[in-house]
C-alpha cells in the first residue's frame, strides 16, 4: 500500500462514518418539531384558558347553567335552550343529509357509468364542499326560510329551515366519505355476489355497505360534529341572538324561535361585561364536550373497525 | 353488459326483480340530482339577489369612504382590504407551521409518533370557529398582539387573523403531508444512495416532487381563510361598520365579517332594503373567489396524483 492510498481511504472511512455534527440537519428537525409542538401548544392554552374561566361558573352554579333558559342577566342565563336546539338541528340533519348523501355515494360508486353527466355531478360535489359555510346561509334564507315563511310563528325562522341549512352544509361531507368507504370494499366482494346470482342491489344492500358502514359511520359522525359546530349559517337563516321564551308544545319546539350552542356562544362573546366572559367559557366548555364526545366515537369506530383488505 | 343475446336473457331474472333494480336505480339518481340541485339553487338565488343589489344602489356607492350598509355605503375597497389582511396574516401563521408538521410528520416521525400526534391536529380541526374567534379576542388579543404592538386595539384584524391562521393549520398539514407520503420511497433511497442527509431529501428531493399537493394545500387554505366567518365576527370588532382601513393592529371588516354582522344584532336587517340585498352581493363575491381557488387548487390536487 503506498502512502497516498492509505491517506485517501482514510479520509472517505472518516467521512463514511460521519465524524462531523450535522448541525443544521439537528436545527431543522428541531424547527420541525417545534410547528408541530405550535398546535399542540396552542390547543392546551385554549382548552386551559376556557377551563380557568368557565369552571368556576358551573362550581358556583352546578347544572343551574345547563338547566336554565336564556337570560339578558348572566347570573341567571344557561343553555338548556342551546342544547335543546342543537339536539334538535342534529336530529333532523341525520334524518335527511344521512340517508341522500349515502344514496348518492352509492349511485357514484356502484351504479353510475363514467358519463359526462355523473362526471359533472362528482365535480360539483367536490367544489360544494369548498363553498364557505356563510354562502350555505344565504342559499337556507333565500330557498327554505322563503318556502317555509309561513310555517309556525318565527316566519320561517325556525328548527326546521335551520337543520335543513345545515343538512345541505354537509351533504357533501358525507357523499365523500362514504364513496371513499364504500370504494375500500374489495371488488372481490362483488363479484362473489354476482356469482352466485345475487342481483346489483341485493350486492350493494348485502355485501358492499355492510362492509364499508364502519367507514360510513365514521365519516357521517364527524360530518354531524362539524354541524354541531356551525354558527354562521345559522345567524342568516335567524337563529335568535339573545333570549327568548319557548313554546311549550312539541309544535312550537320545531316551528318557533330557537338557538342553538354556538350561536349562544357567539351572542355571548359578543356581549362586554366581564360576568358574560364567564359564561362563555362555560358555554364553551359544554360545547367543546358536546363535540368531543361525537369527534371521538368517530375515531373510536374507526380504530375498531379499521380494516385492512 | 347491454348486449341482449337469446343466452344473456334466460340469466336476467323475472319482471319484477328488473322493476325492482329500475326502481332502486331511479331513487338513487334522484339522491344524486339533490345535490346539482343543491348548486344551481346557490348559484341563481345569489345571482338574481346580487343583480337586484346592483340595481338598487349607484355605483359611486360601492367605492364610498367606507363599509356602512345602513348609511347606503358599500365600499368594496374597504371590505377587499379586510379580506386580504386577514388571508395574508392566516397564511404568515399557517404555511410555515402547517408545512413544518407535514415535513415532520412524514419524513421525521416514526409510526408510533404519528399515531400520537395526528389526532391532535384533528382536534384542531374539529374545535367550532366561533371558540376560535373567543379565543382570539380574549387571549391571542391580549397576550400576543398587544403584548407586540401597544397601539393595537382589543379588536383587530391581526389577532382575527391569527385566529384564523390557526384553524387553516390542520388544512396545510394534511393535505401536503398526503402529497408527500404519495411521493415514492424509491426516490428517497436514491437520495440516501448518493449520501445526501435527511434535509437534503426531505427539502431538496421530497419537498419538489410533492410541490404541486404543497401549492394546492397552501391555496385551499387561502380559500378557507377568505371564507372564514366567525373568527372575524367575533375578534376583528367593526359589527357597525368600518372605514376603509389598512392597520392591521385595529379593527376593520372584511367580506365575511360584514356578512354576518348585517344578519345580526344592532344591524341586522330585513326585507328589500338595498342592505339585506348587499348580503347576497357579497355572498356572491365570496363564492366566486372561492369557488375560483378551489378549481385551480383541485387542478393541483390531481397533477399529484397522476405523477405517480
Amino acid at each position: 500500500m503506498s502512502g497516498a492510498s492509505a491517506v485517501a481511504s482514510g479520509a472517505v472511512r472518516a467521512s463514511l462514518r460521519r465524524q462531523r455534527v450535522d448541525v443544521a440537519g439537528y436545527v431543522f428537525s428541531a424547527v420541525l418539531l417545534l410547528s408541530l409542538l405550535f398546535s399542540l401548544a396552542l390547543l392546551t392554552v385554549l382548552v386551559a384558558d376556557q377551563l380557568i374561566r368557565g369552571l368556576p361558573v358551573f362550581a358556583e352554579r352546578g347544572v343551574n347553567v345547563l338547566t336554565s333558559p336564556l337570560s339578558s342577566s348572566p347570573a341567571r342565563a344557561g343553555v338548556i335552550q342551546g342544547l335543546m336546539g342543537s339536539a334538535l338541528l342534529a336530529l333532523i340533519v341525520a334524518l335527511t343529509a344521512f340517508p341522500i348523501g349515502i344514496l348518492t355515494a352509492v349511485y357514484i360508486e356502484e351504479y353510475a357509468p363514467t358519463t359526462r353527466l355523473t362526471r359533472v355531478i362528482d365535480v360539483n360535489i367536490r367544489n360544494l364542499a369548498g363553498v364557505p359555510s356563510v354562502v350555505y346561509g344565504l342559499l337556507g334564507l333565500a330557498v327554505f326560510v322563503a318556502v317555509l315563511s309561513h310555517v309556525g310563528s318565527a316566519n320561517g325562522a325556525n328548527v326546521i329551515t335551520g337543520g335543513l341549512t345545515l343538512a345541505v352544509l354537509i351533504l357533501p361531507l358525507v357523499i365523500i366519505t362514504s364513496a371513499e368507504a364504500i370504494r375500500a370494499v374489495p371488488s372481490a366482494i362483488r363479484e362473489a355476489g354476482y356469482g352466485i346470482g345475487a342481483s346489483r342491489w341485493q350486492v350493494v344492500r348485502k355485501l358492499v355497505l355492510p362492509s364499508a358502514t364502519p367507514g360510513i359511520l365514521t365519516g357521517t359522525v364527524l360530518a354531524l360534529s362539524r354541524a354541531l359546530g356551525e354558527t354562521a349559517p345559522l345567524i342568516l337563516v335567524g337563529a335568535v341572538l339573545g333570549s327568548f321564551s319557548q313554546g311549550r308544545t312539541i309544535a312550537d319546539l320545531f316551528t318557533g324561535p330557537y338557538s342553538a350552542l354556538p350561536v349562544i356562544v357567539y351572542d355571548w362573546a359578543r356581549k362586554p361585561q366581564a360576568d358574560f366572559r364567564a359564561l362563555t367559557s362555560a358555554a364553551i366548555i359544554v360545547l367543546l364536550v358536546v363535540t368531543v364526545i361525537a369527534n371521538g366515537f368517530a375515531i373510536l369506530l374507526r380504530s375498531r373497525y379499521d380494516r385492512r383488505w | 353488459m347491454t348486449t341482449m343475446t337469446p343466452a344473456v336473457s334466460r340469466f336476467q331474472g323475472s319482471p319484477r326483480r328488473r322493476r325492482n333494480e329500475a326502481l332502486v336505480k331511479t331513487v338513487l339518481l334522484v339522491a344524486s340530482g339533490v345535490s346539482v340541485a343543491i348548486s344551481v339553487g346557490i348559484v341563481l338565488s345569489l345571482i338574481f339577489e346580487a343583480a337586484s343589489f346592483i340595481g338598487s344602489i349607484q355605483l359611486p356607492q360601492l367605492f364610498a369612504e367606507g363599509w356602512f350598509p345602513r348609511r347606503g355605503m358599500f365600499s368594496l375597497p374597504t371590505v377587499i382590504a379586510g379580506t386580504l389582511i386577514i388571508t395574508i396574516v392566516a397564511m404568515v401563521v399557517a404555511a410555515p407551521v402547517g408545512l413544518g408538521s407535514a415535513i415532520f410528520l412524514s419524513e421525521y416521525a416514526s409510526p408510533r409518533v404519528r399515531k400520537v400526534v395526528k389526532p391532535v391536529l384533528e382536534i384542531l380541526a374539529g374545535i367550532p370557529s366561533v371558540v376560535l374567534g373567543f379565543f382570539a379576542l380574549t387571549w391571542i388579543s391580549p397576550h400576543v398582539v398587544q403584548a407586540l404592538f401597544s397601539e393595537a386595539q382589543a379588536f383587530s384584524l391581526l389577532s382575527a387573523g391569527i385566529g384564523v391562521g390557526v384553524l387553516t393549520i390542520p388544512l396545510v398539514a394534511s393535505i401536503s403531508e398526503d402529497a408527500m407520503r404519495a411521493v415514492p420511497v424509491a426516490l428517497r433511497e436514491a437520495s440516501y444512495g448518493l449520501g445526501a442527509r435527511r434535509i437534503t431529501t426531505s427539502l431538496r428531493v421530497v419537498v419538489p416532487a410533492a410541490i404541486s399537493g404543497i401549492v394546492a394545500a397552501l391555496i385551499l387554505a387561502i380559500s378557507r381563510a377568505i371564507g372564514e366567518t366567525m373568527v372575524v365576527a367575533v375578534a376583528a370588532g367593526a359589527s357597525g361598520g368600518s372605514l376603509f382601513t389598512l392597520d392591521p393592529v385595529g379593527p376593520g371588516q372584511t367580506l365575511t365579517g360584514a356578512m354576518a354582522s348585517l344578519a345580526t344584532g344592532s344591524d341586522s336587517v330585513t326585507g328589500n332594503s338595498s342592505a339585506f340585498l348587499s348580503l347576497y352581493f357579497l355572498g356572491f363575491l365570496l363564492f366566486l373567489m372561492t369557488l375560483g381557488l378551489n378549481v385551480i387548487g383541485d387542478i393541483f390536487v390531481r397533477r399529484t396524483r397522476q405523477r405517480y
